[in-house]
């Protein structure tokens, strides 16, 4: 096994030294907990304020206890933890600095949109690697009532939401990863991992020129094509290399999108495409219209449904690619359009 | 020039619009293409909806408006009277989380009437309520029926001016 970590084509990463996906948690909120994925899920809030005061100090206490989970399934201490990589979709990242303040890891704040938990296991598995930290955290969340007072409409206030709208999951996931597997002994036998982080396609930002930010998946569809289609470049793989290919929230109109924009560059996925969006919700029980959104979306289907499978050994590689919009109020009322980013990560069997 | 020149950099050209404008014709087809396959609302089913929910509401309100003229009322009493119990019933079922369900069904039948304005000032008030008296509900009240007030005043302003200067022409 080569120590060494690989540039892979214009935009990726093969990792030479393995990174393991050693644990993971997921919590979610009461209208996740009706969905489908509800079983799979560790923890689930019984009331959307989840014992906080407001909105936002509720999704802090998500992200709180979703890394105090996934640390203690893995039996490991927050001194342990070298890096913690954490964003969410609130102004200047809150749910993050009062979430995860009492750690007292080391942190990097990052921001993505709904792609933020690619880029923090980029990011996390691209340290480890590199041998700069032996295990670090990525976690993300949001939060279906923080998110439409950041961008939407108070929740009291009447409207019709448009059927390309898409659902704000509210929800965190944590992930730990790690150089070497849990409970591995020193000659690097035994122990147990989720998954193995391969590589990564670090995404550009991508805009077709989309204004509509009530039909994200349509915006963020053009960046998850071009990320897709330059992980097959990179690696030099098809699509059919791949068990799955599992975007971030695109719900229904972007998966359109997306299949045929990838269709255009010669390649066809509709066989393995999936999408966290469409997964975590019941769109017609649930009445979510396009599907689930949010930086939490990705992560929590992450975590208790892809790394299951993957576990299972029914997924022996899967190419994930959480999608972000790029977009805030200001620049939305400044007629500016919506350009969309996704970063993709290669999980395979540990 | 964005830039005031100055020293050595002075013979760089700055091309800003460079990169949005690669593959206009590319994002053009997207648009289209987008705009094909996104679902959208039935306006016909959207349209009856509305005239259904906001003709009930406005029967609601001639009732109100007949009772209080027969218990002695004159018409601006009674009128003042309907708007202010509208205004009540839909404060109530904001704060009850009824009435954005009721919308969602009804669209512009429930948006349109006082009841509708009622809502998008009561909905900030109670959202914004965590970020204090002032800078909270003070200044995020009218976020969604600030542009109605702005506006309909405004308006009102311009007619009245027109109506003054026909009135001094001497035509009325």
């Amino acid at each position: 096994m080569a120590e060494k970590v690989y540039q892979r084509g214009k935009q990726s990463l093969e990792f030479g030294k393995e990174v393991y996906l050693a644990e993971s948690a997921s919590i979610v909120g009461t209208k996740e907990g009706e969905g489908p994925l509800a079983d799979l899920f560790d923890m689930i809030g019984s009331d959307d304020m989840f014992g906080c005061d407001n909105w936002e100090d509720a999704e802090s206490s998500l992200q709180k206890d979703a890394v105090y989970l996934v640390l203690k399934k893995a039996s490991v201490s927050p001194n342990d933890i070298r890096y913690l990589f954490a964003g969410d979709l609130l102004g200047q990242s809150i749910a993050s600095s009062f979430g995860l303040l009492n750690y007292q890891i080391p942190l990097f704040g990052i921001y993505g949109a709904c792609s933020t938990c690619g880029e923090g296991l980029s990011l996390g598995s691209m340290a480890v690697s590199a041998g700069f930290a032996d295990r670090v955290v990525c976690v993300t969340s949001s939060h279906f009532a923080s998110a439409e007072k950041e961008f939407r409409f108070p929740l009291g206030y009447g409207n019709q939401r448009p059927l390309s709208a898409s659902w704000t999951v509210t929800g965190s996931g944590a992930f730990l990863l790690s150089g070497e597997k849990l409970g591995q002994d020193s000659y690097g036998n035994g122990g147990r991992a989720r998954a193995k982080i391969a590589g990564i396609t670090t995404g550009k930002i991508v805009d077709f020129g989309i204004k509509d930010s009530m039909n994200m998946g349509a915006c963020m569809a053009p960046a998850a094509a071009d990320t897709i289609y330059q992980n097959l470049m990179d690696f030099n793989r098809q699509p059919s290399d791949y068990d799955r290919i599992i975007t971030g929230d695109l719900g229904y109109v972007g998966q359109k999108a997306l299949i045929d924009l990838l269709k255009e560059r010669g390649f066809d996925i509709t066989k393995q495409h999936m999408d966290c969006g469409i997964e975590v919700y019941d769109r017609e029980a649930q009445d979510t219209h396009a599907g689930g959104s949010g930086c939490g979306c990705a992560a929590v289907t992450l975590s208790a449904y892809i790394l299951k499978k993957i576990e299972e050994g029914i997924w022996k590689r899967v190419l994930f690619v959480p999608t972000g919009a790029l977009l805030s109020k200001t620049s939305y009322n400044e007629g500016q359009t919506v350009p969309g980013i996704a970063h993709g990560i290669i999980l395979e069997s540990p | 020039m964005v830039y005031v020149e100055k020293g050595p950099v002075q013979k760089v050209s700055l091309e800003r619009s460079m990169d949005r404008k690669m593959n206009e014709e590319k994002k053009q087809q997207y648009q289209e293409y987008v705009k094909e396959v996104t679902p959208t609302h039935n306006v016909f089913l959207q349209m009856t909806k509305a005239f259904v929910s906001g003709g009930i509401i406005c029967v609601i309100g001639q009732c109100i408006l007949n009772y209080g003229s027969s218990l002695g009322l004159d018409q601006q009493t009674a009128g003042s009277w309907c708007s202010l119990i509208l205004v009540l019933i839909s404060v109530l079922l904001t704060g009850f989380n009824i009435y954005p369900k009721i919308t969602k069904w009804a669209g512009a039948g429930s948006l349109v009437p006082i009841t509708g304005f009622a809502n998008s000032v009561a909905a900030p008030a109670i959202e914004f309520k965590k970020e204090g008296q002032v800078f909270g509900i003070g200044c995020k009240i009218f976020t969604i029926a600030g542009p109605v007030i702005l506006y309909g005043i405004f308006v009102s302003w311009v007619l009245g001016l027109g109506y003054w200067i026909v009135g001094r022409l001497g035509i009325f």
